[in-house]
């Protein structure tokens, strides 16, 4: 009897579960191996930096919420920043408004990780972490919806400050959440790292090497994973977190076990930061002092003509910087975001280049796929941490 | 090495194919010329450090300068954690820039998306294909002569902004 020698090439997603979104995979498969995978990507585009460069620079503010919207505050970060450096004003930001960016950035952190964890545990089947998980985040959603609104897309940071102040009592809220969370974190860890079938399931799978994963460009935890000591926080700080003392994980193994515990370390160096930004905050302004471009308080805007005519005029127009780009790098919970900006003197961008790290990380899988078990496929989707949302733009 | 010390090494070694250098709010750009892009890249790879491309994009300039686009390299070195901007002009009746993609490996769908969205194509990419945007779809949405509501519909009314 003959057998059957040819490839067979399957179809996963764009509607399939662990895809984290619309993610589509042709695999081809020889019985079980993956010979090829190609990933077909755009089925959430939406056009958000063809739609920036028809609003001011303000109104784009919403869309970038929606990009990754599991961490809709590092997004609002590196956008902001981005125009505050085309506007030539970063120096000029209050402290206050300063540490509170940091201290939501990091509960943002917090909020994608516990996240990620869930789910890419919940694919390779832990399914009690899942549930732990989402509980903590329950609590950081809450603290969002406190401070802006609304518990996903939280359009909080403005260009120059904040939109409003930290509300009464939250500070004691959010510093209970952050010294709970190195006992929830080893409980995670009670449920993973020792798990034999997670150790069978992560240990040597996905593996990327330094060089390969610089030359894909790979970005965050996933590259500090594979021996990378690079953490933008750290190397290029910004929103002064050269004032924080926290440690970068890094780890040589370069295994989806090595990004698990990259990121596990990252959660704990997030409450510490949290607790260094709390102990940090003293009462001062939130909103930088550039009335042309800044939008006023509330207060002057009822009680001057001055902060009435430049509320107006900032809500209207806009404000126009001058003609050049920028290039601003933030270090969201995925990688590198970078925001590119070009002005041509106008209220409205002339681009807006987003470089979403999901978007590059994912361009690695096919080489941590290959050659491997199908069932793999679904552990390096989970351990490179995609959200389609920024992927697709 | 400064923004600067990296420049004159590029000019020594490049001296007409360096158009124009730029320096706003702290970041340095340097424009050549887009013929000698493959080999400024892999210069400034080997011989500069700058071993990241962090992100490639294209510029539409339509009617504010000629040539019509720019193709933007923002590159970063993780030894020395710097940054630098590399641009190339691109004439819109030639619109088409040798891949990178052989000096980096990421610039792969950095430059498939430049191709879909910019409708800039790059000589000798491997995979030249669609990106975003469906595989039929015709038309490069982020030039600036596309409209924002897409082709063959009513031009929205209201506001937009």
């Amino acid at each position: 009897m003959a057998f059957n020698t040819e490839t067979m090439v399957i179809n996963m997603g764009p509607q399939h579960p662990s895809t984290h979104g619309v993610l589509q995979l042709i695999l081809e498969l020889d019985g079980e191996i993956v010979q090829k995978a190609t990933p077909h990507i755009g089925f959430l585009h939406r056009g958000t930096e063809k739609l920036s460069e028809y609003r001011t620079y303000h109104q784009v503010i919403p869309l970038t919420d929606r990009l990754d919207y599991l961490a809709p505050m590092s997004n609002n970060l590196g956008y902001v920043l981005a125009v505050e450096k085309l506007l030539g004003i970063t120096d000029k930001i209050p402290e206050r408004a300063k540490v509170i960016r940091v201290l939501m950035n990091e509960l943002t952190r917090l909020k994608s990780h516990l996240v990620w964890m869930a789910c890419h545990a919940l694919d390779i089947g832990a399914m009690t972490v899942f549930l732990y998980c989402f509980r903590e985040r329950e609590d950081i959603t809450d603290i969002y919806e406190k401070v802006s609104g609304a518990r996903m897309t939280s359009n909080y940071f403005r260009v120059g400050g904040l939109s409003a102040d930290l509300p009464d009592g939250l500070e004691q809220d959010i510093r209970a959440f952050a010294e709970s969370m190195p006992g929830h974190i080893e409980t995670y860890e009670g449920l993973l790292t020792g798990n034999r079938i997670w150790q069978k399931r992560t240990i040597g799978v996905g593996h990327i090497s330094a060089e390969a994963a610089i030359d894909i460009g790979i970005t965050g935890p996933s590259l500090r994973a594979s021996g990378v000591d690079w953490d933008l926080r750290r190397d290029n700080p910004y929103s002064g977190y050269e004032d924080y003392d926290f440690e970068v994980p890094v780890f040589e193994e370069g295994d989806t076990f090595a990004r698990y515990k990259a990121r596990l370390d990252e959660m704990r160096q997030a409450s510490l930061i949290i607790l260094q930004a709390l102990d940090k905050l003293k009462p001062g302004p939130i909103l930088a002092d550039c009335p042309k471009v800044v939008l006023p308080p509330k207060q002057d805007v009822v009680e001057s003509i001055e902060g009435l005519i430049h509320h107006f005029k900032i809500v209207t127009e806009g404000f126009s910087p001058e003609p050049g780009e920028v290039y601003q790098g933030v270090e969201a919970p995925k990688g590198e975001l970078g925001f590119y900006l070009v002005s041509d003197g106008s209220p409205k961008p002339l681009r807006m280049k987003v470089r979403p790290p999901s978007f590059v990380n994912l361009q690695g899988l096919p080489q941590m796929v290959e050659g491997k078990f199908l069932a793999d496929v679904v552990a390096v989707i989970g351990t490179l941490d995609i959200v389609l949302g920024e992927i697709d733009r | 090495m400064s923004d600067q010390a990296i420049v004159e090494k590029l000019k020594a070694k490049f001296s007409s194919a360096v158009l124009d250098v730029v320096e706003h709010r702290g970041e340095t750009t340097v424009t050549v010329e887009k013929e000698r892009i493959v080999e400024v890249c892999t210069f400034m790879r080997d011989d500069c450090g700058y071993n990241f491309l962090c992100d490639l994009c294209g510029v539409d300039y339509l009617g504010k300068l000629t040539p019509r686009f720019m193709v933007v390299y923002n590159l970063y070195n993780i030894t020395t954690k710097q940054r630098i901007r590399i641009k190339v002009p691109v004439a819109e009746e030639n619109a088409n820039v040798d891949t990178v993609s052989t000096v980096w490996g990421t610039a792969n769908w950095h430059e498939r998306e430049c191709w879909d969205l910019m409708g800039i194509s790059f000589n000798g990419h491997p995979d030249l294909r669609r990106i975003l945007m469906p595989a039929d779809w015709e038309g490069h949405p982020l030039r600036k002569d596309y409209p924002l509501q897409g082709p063959d519909r009513e031009p929205y009314q209201g506001r937009l902004s």
